[in-house]
């Protein structure tokens, strides 16, 4: 089993030549004279870095695409509205992937509403299944899905939604949140890991890892436990902000470097998720944006916080969900290959997390954990025009401000145009179903309570500014 | 040169009134607002003895050069009309007919009598301002407003604000279908017969009329200079020269001096009254019946209320219903209009405040006393703090101008809770939207058991306090029919 997942690049390459051939995007793998040299694990110009798995050893590509933000037929991610996924741009973008060298595809039964595995698996099974990894998980979050039967019928799912007979990395989903009693209802009462850790010694699970979100000691607790349980990875959201400023945003938060530092010290290898938050490292205010571009004009602004994620070795691969061809051509430049970041440049970035901590945007990745929201409100939109607005200094409460004006317009208008009235934050009950979906930990009615007040404000400041 | 004049004004006053109803953000209004003012009729229920007398002696001195210029109906029909004449055939289609007097003052009879027994549904659908208002707010407002959305649209697309996206939404159907009416039945006239409308069923037009009979300045044939080549008759929209006598009707004359240009001699004048006598003759006009239709739409609809469901994958959204109006005992008008037995006597129906609502809360009533004359409900939004536009706009008096101090001291009607529809109770969670959004304070949340300080918290009303702006009504989330409503109160009060 391992052999046939050891791919040689030599071979990998052969498929891959005669696959491109009509394919002009050459130029997009050309930045090859500015190798340093540096990359860990591959010498070679233009192409994809790979890192090695200490347990299976497969080649890894450490570009993963993340299928949480797949395109929808309007365009937008998948997540949003309520229109299907866009099958044939997955299609054409998975293709586009794997003949730049991605081979680790991730995917989960809640993300895009529930169709992505199915999407996913209706693109990776056109082509041969020892040319790509499949990571899902067992998300089974919602109460209904706790009991044992539950739960496996969500694992056998999988495996039919993705047309394979075995996964080659599966995650118990975002355990953190709700604690260890929510961790013990979902994997240990109904028996489930133990489920698990059976199909990985009859090699259906390839590898056994959870992601992690919340509470550190269900982190500390599944640490703990790895002579029991063996695990072959750990995924973690790791970025520059969050690696030492991850309390700074909320004091539940755990820091990355401790998650990294103590998944080393026990030689597990980490993948990392949200490695631009949800595209907030790329989209940046403006005075942080210059600041990056002028350190390095040619590079884009989402490449920092890639080749942050990729510098560290004891990376497995680095998800990014892309939603449209022009990230998925940004992340190919950034990582084939690689170019780790000097120690300058890692203070660098440092001093930059410091700089936008003090723009008070709120901590929303888009994840859409917390969608749907049972009385309509568009959470994510909501808080993303906030945030949006906030970056470009839009965000002004005092009428005797000169901008006043402007931004006052440019909020409201914007708002309406983001979303639609009947969900806006006005019509939030303050529930609080959503919050603990939140891996983020965002208090989320607070917030939108809040929005809601400044949005009344502005609409009223109309006579008296 | 005293037709181009009057040309001149008129395209002014057309365009600028057309203006005040397709413009949905209200900011025509402080520079054409007393264009709707001076209206005959408004300022009339207005009481606004000023604009009154100045039309009246307007008239005695000019003539009707107000249904000429001033009265966007009548200038509506002359834009019909001239379309019309530009078709080679069509240019002389007029002849001098009779006046038929009896049907006029009967009109005007009635229409006196309904305004006095304050059946204004009556009224507004025979005056010419309302009947314009009602025509531009329907019918051409909507096409403005998609017109202003596509440029939206692209706006959007190119980051501009310049433009946003507004809400047409078909206030009420009778309303709509009595504008088309009113459209086709007046289009047509004007079509064919040019001031038909004018001079026999507008009463304002007879009214004017009869006070231009005494105008010092009049149009006259110079009889001398006069070979009875017609010409000036079948040109005339107003059918009102009788060329073979040399004689004006001017009861239907309104002055748009077009007979001085179509006469090749000379013959016809603008000026004082020569000693003459005048014959006031009849004439056989079309009567136009005029149906109501009265569409019941009582909404019916089973109480479905949104129940939370477990979530088992991420994204999308969630349906949302409707929201249907309560039923509300009194009806609600705006802050301003001081009474429902005031805002009924002044209200002209033009649909002005409609048209400026930015909240999307008034409508035209359907109700037959009041049919539509405008009434307020919150399914779509609710009376917003800081608004007060339709006070600002109404040239009727019917919504007197308030400040939005006032405004929000002003008790327009109460929240009223409907137990069996409150989200707390039947979904068991936390809510208390209505409290956190009254801008009056009088919601208060209290545990529904009140031994059990933890029992699912309910809202209690302080009437007292309560100033019925609706904001509770809407931004309830049970759906279709919200847990609180406000109902009217029959005089409006302040603290």
């Amino acid at each position: 089993m391992e052999n046939d997942k050891n791919i040689s690049r030599r071979r990998f390459l052969k498929t891959l030549g005669a696959a491109s051939a009509t394919i002009t995007a050459t130029s997009l793998i050309g930045c090859s004279n500015e190798n340093e040299g540096q990359a860990p694990t591959t010498g070679s110009t233009g192409e994809m870095t790979y890192r090695t798995n200490r347990h299976t050893g497969d080649r890894v590509s450490l570009l993963g695409f993340g299928m949480m933000r797949l395109p929808s037929l309007s365009g937008r991610s998948a997540r949003e509205g309520n229109d299907g996924i866009d099958q044939e741009m997955v299609n054409q973008m998975v293709d586009y992937a794997l003949e730049h060298g991605v081979n680790y595809f991730d995917t989960s039964p809640a993300y895009c509403q529930g169709m992505s595995e199915t999407a996913t698996g209706i693109a990776l099974s056109r082509h041969p299944r020892d040319k790509y990894f499949i990571a899902t998980k067992l998300s089974n979050f919602a109460k209904s899905t706790w009991p044992r039967e539950k739960s496996i019928e969500m694992y056998h799912n999988s495996l039919k939604a993705l047309q394979v007979d075995y996964i080659d990395y599966m995650l118990l989903h975002s355990v953190g949140n709700g604690g260890m009693e929510e961790f013990e209802n979902r994997y240990i009462k109904n028996g489930i890991l133990e489920f698990l850790l059976e199909e990985r010694t009859a090699g259906r699970i390839r590898n056994l890892g959870f992601s992690f979100h919340g509470d550190i000691a269900v982190f500390d607790n599944l640490l703990a436990q790895n002579d029991k349980y063996k695990w072959d990875f750990v995924q973690i959201q790791m970025n520059y902000i969050d690696w030492e400023n991850a309390k700074d945003i909320n004091e539940r938060n755990a820091n990355a470097k401790y998650l990294y530092d103590e998944l080393e010290k026990r030689n597990i290898q980490a993948i990392i998720m949200e490695p631009l938050l949800g595209g907030r490292l790329s989209n940046l205010p403006n005075n942080i944006m210059a600041r990056l571009k002028q350190r390095d004009a040619e590079k884009s602004v989402a490449s920092w916080a890639f080749r942050f994620a990729g510098t560290y070795s004891n990376v497995l691969t680095v998800l990014s969900g892309m939603t449209r061809m022009e990230h998925l051509q940004d992340n190919l430049n950034t990582y084939s290959p690689l170019q780790p970041l000097s120690e300058d440049d890692i203070t660098f970035l440092q001093e930059t997390a410091t700089l936008m901590l003090q723009y008070p945007t709120i901590p929303c990745n888009d994840c859409k954990y917390c969608m749907p929201c049972p009385y309509g409100i568009d959470i994510p939109a909501i808080l993303l025009h906030y945030n949006k607005c906030l970056n470009e200094g839009n965000v002004i409460a005092n009428p005797q401000n000169d901008k006043y004006q402007e931004a006052r317009r440019i909020y409201l208008i914007g708002y309406d145009r983001s979303v639609p009235k009947l969900r806006q934050a006005s019509h939030c009950i303050g529930c609080n179903q959503c919050s603990p979906h939140c891996p983020q930990r965002i208090n989320i009615p607070n917030e939108l309570h809040r929005i809601d007040a400044y949005v009344e404000q502005l609409k009223q400041n109309i006579e008296y500014s | 040169m005293l037709k181009k004049i009057r040309l001149t004004l008129a395209i002014l006053f057309f365009a600028a009134i057309i203006l005040l109803f397709l413009d949905f953000t209200g900011s025509i209004h402080a520079l054409f607002g007393w264009m709707a003012k001076i209206q005959f009729l408004p300022a009339l229920l207005a009481l606004n003895v000023g604009v009154v007398v100045a039309l009246v002696v307007l008239t005695l001195v000019l003539g009707r050069i107000y249904c000429s210029v001033i009265c966007p109906l009548g200038v509506m029909q002359d834009v019909i009309s001239w379309i019309n004449s530009r078709k080679k055939n069509k240019r002389r289609r007029f002849s001098y007919s009779p006046a038929k007097n009896w049907l006029r003052y009967s009109v005007l009879a009635l229409f006196a009598i309904a305004l006095i027994a304050g059946v204004t549904s009556i009224a507004a659908l025979i005056a010419p301002y309302s009947a314009f208002g009602r025509i531009a707010n329907n019918l051409f407002a909507p096409i403005y407003g998609w017109g202003n959305n596509i440029l939206a649209y692209f706006a959007e697309r190119a980051d501009s604000y310049a433009f946003y996206q507004t809400d047409v939404w078909l206030k009420s159907l009778p309303t709509l279908i009595i504008a088309v009416i009113t459209f086709l039945v007046i289009a047509t006239l004007a079509w064919r017969n040019g001031r038909t409308y004018c001079n026999t069923i507008c009463p304002v037009g007879t009214v004017l009329g009869f006070l231009s009979k005494y105008s010092l300045f009049k149009l006259h044939i110079d009889a001398n200079k006069c070979r009875s080549c017609s010409l000036c008759s079948k040109q005339c929209k107003a059918s009102c020269i009788d060329f073979k006598n040399h004689t004006i009707d001017y009861s239907r004359c309104v002055d748009c001096m077009n007979c001085i240009d179509s006469c090749e001699f000379g013959a016809i004048y603008y000026g004082r009254s020569p000693k003459k006598k005048v014959n006031v003759a009849t004439k056989n006009t079309t009567d136009t019946a005029r149906r109501t239709f009265i569409i019941s739409t009582v909404a019916t609809a089973a109480t479905a209320t949104l129940n939370a469901q477990e979530k088992t994958v991420d994204g999308g959204l969630a349906v949302i219903q409707d929201k249907k109006a309560s039923h509300r005992h009194t009806h609600l008008e705006p802050p301003g209009a001081l009474s429902l037995k005031h805002f009924a006597q002044h209200c002209t129906a033009c649909q002005l405040c409609v048209s400026v609502c930015p909240n999307g809360v008034l409508r035209p009533s359907t109700d037959l006393t009041r049919l539509m004359q405008p009434e307020m409900s919150y399914e779509r939004g609710y009376c917003r703090p800081e608004c007060n536009k339709c006070s600002q706009v109404c040239p009727a008096g019917a919504i007197t101008p308030i400040t939005v101090a006032d405004k929000s001291a002003t008790h327009i009607g109460h929240a009223v809770w409907i137990s069996k529809n409150c989200i707390p109770l039947t979904d068991g969670q936390e809510c208390g939207n209505c409290a956190r959004h009254c801008p009056a304070g009088a919601i208060i949340m209290v545990p529904s058991d009140s031994s059990n300080p933890d029992s699912p918290k309910i809202p209690i009303i302080n009437e007292e306090r309560c100033i019925g702006c609706g904001a509770c009504e809407n931004l309830c989330p049970a759906r279709p029919f919200s847990a609180i409503y406000v109902e009217g109160h029959e005089v409006h009060h302040e603290q």
